[in-house]
């Protein structure tokens, strides 16, 4: 369920917050600004947050969309929450171990794999 | 393969369309000139980088700012240069992003990944101006 004007589907599974992007390309600064807001307010509205963010047809990425993550990540993290990567294309995932966020990150091959993974 | 090398020189004064139209043209060079998925991907990603820096860093956003790019693709390599019209910096002043202590800020990633996947990166004094230069061949190992 996303408003008409999100850039992100987000489901509840489970009690995981799934969320996949709207756009093949995570490259634009306005989008990338909006991505941050939603995901932040799906954060924001749990006590111990249960994300997971699936990148199944994203091609593309920024730095700038690595920043939000990140931002996202440490979110998670002070909620004593949970976060996972999954479905990250090889080219994408090339820039998680270029910028070795793929350590810090908890990522899985695939959403259902990711799943259960949540405690 | 594309005979004549695909050169532009541009004034860009927006970012999202000008940035846009850019990709644009260059994707199309790449595939004309015989270049991987890798390496479209990877050139895709530099220029956006170095373009959003060049607008949001060197022109600090300013409006009437304009950045210069200029490219040559054929098919031994694609060359860029991007200048903005700010007055420079010392790109050994950027924190390592890998290291430790940095890992959790959101910024800082952009000259990295153009270090990674272009074969050469140069800053040119003052610093306000980029040159990169990605050489057509097998893709790198990964």
């Amino acid at each position: 369920m996303s408003n008409p004007t999100s850039v992100l589907n987000i489901s509840d599974e489970a009690g995981v917050k799934k969320i996949t992007f709207m756009q093949k390309s995570i490259i634009d600064e306005v989008v990338i600004h909006q991505i941050g807001k939603e995901i932040v307010a799906v954060i924001d509205g749990a006590a111990q947050p249960k994300v997971l963010i699936s990148f199944n047809g994203v091609d593309h990425l920024s730095s700038a969309a690595l920043g939000v993550l990140i931002t996202c990540h440490n979110r998670v993290r002070v909620k004593n929450g949970q976060l996972y990567l999954s479905d990250i294309s090889k080219p994408i995932f090339e820039i998680f171990k270029i910028t070795k966020l793929n350590k810090m990150f908890q990522i899985a091959d695939t959403s259902e794999s990711a799943m259960k993974n949540f405690k | 393969m594309r005979s004549e090398p695909y050169i532009q020189n541009k004034t860009l004064t927006d970012l999202r369309t000008d940035l846009q139209k850019v990709q644009e043209g260059v994707a199309l060079a790449l595939i004309q000139n015989g270049y991987t998925d890798f390496a479209q991907f990877a050139i895709r990603l530099c220029l956006e980088e170095s373009i959003v820096n060049a607008f949001r860093h060197g022109n600090r956003s300013e409006p009437g700012k304009v950045v210069q790019f200029h490219c040559k693709i054929d098919g031994e390599s694609a060359e860029f240069k991007i200048q903005d019209e700010g007055v420079g910096f010392d790109p050994a002043g950027v924190p390592d992003p890998t290291a430790e202590e940095n890992l959790e800020i959101p910024s800082g990633r952009g000259l990295m990944l153009m270090r990674a996947y272009m074969s050469e990166v140069e800053h040119v004094a003052p610093g306000n101006m980029i040159r990169m230069k990605y050489k057509n061949g097998p893709d790198p190992a990964q």
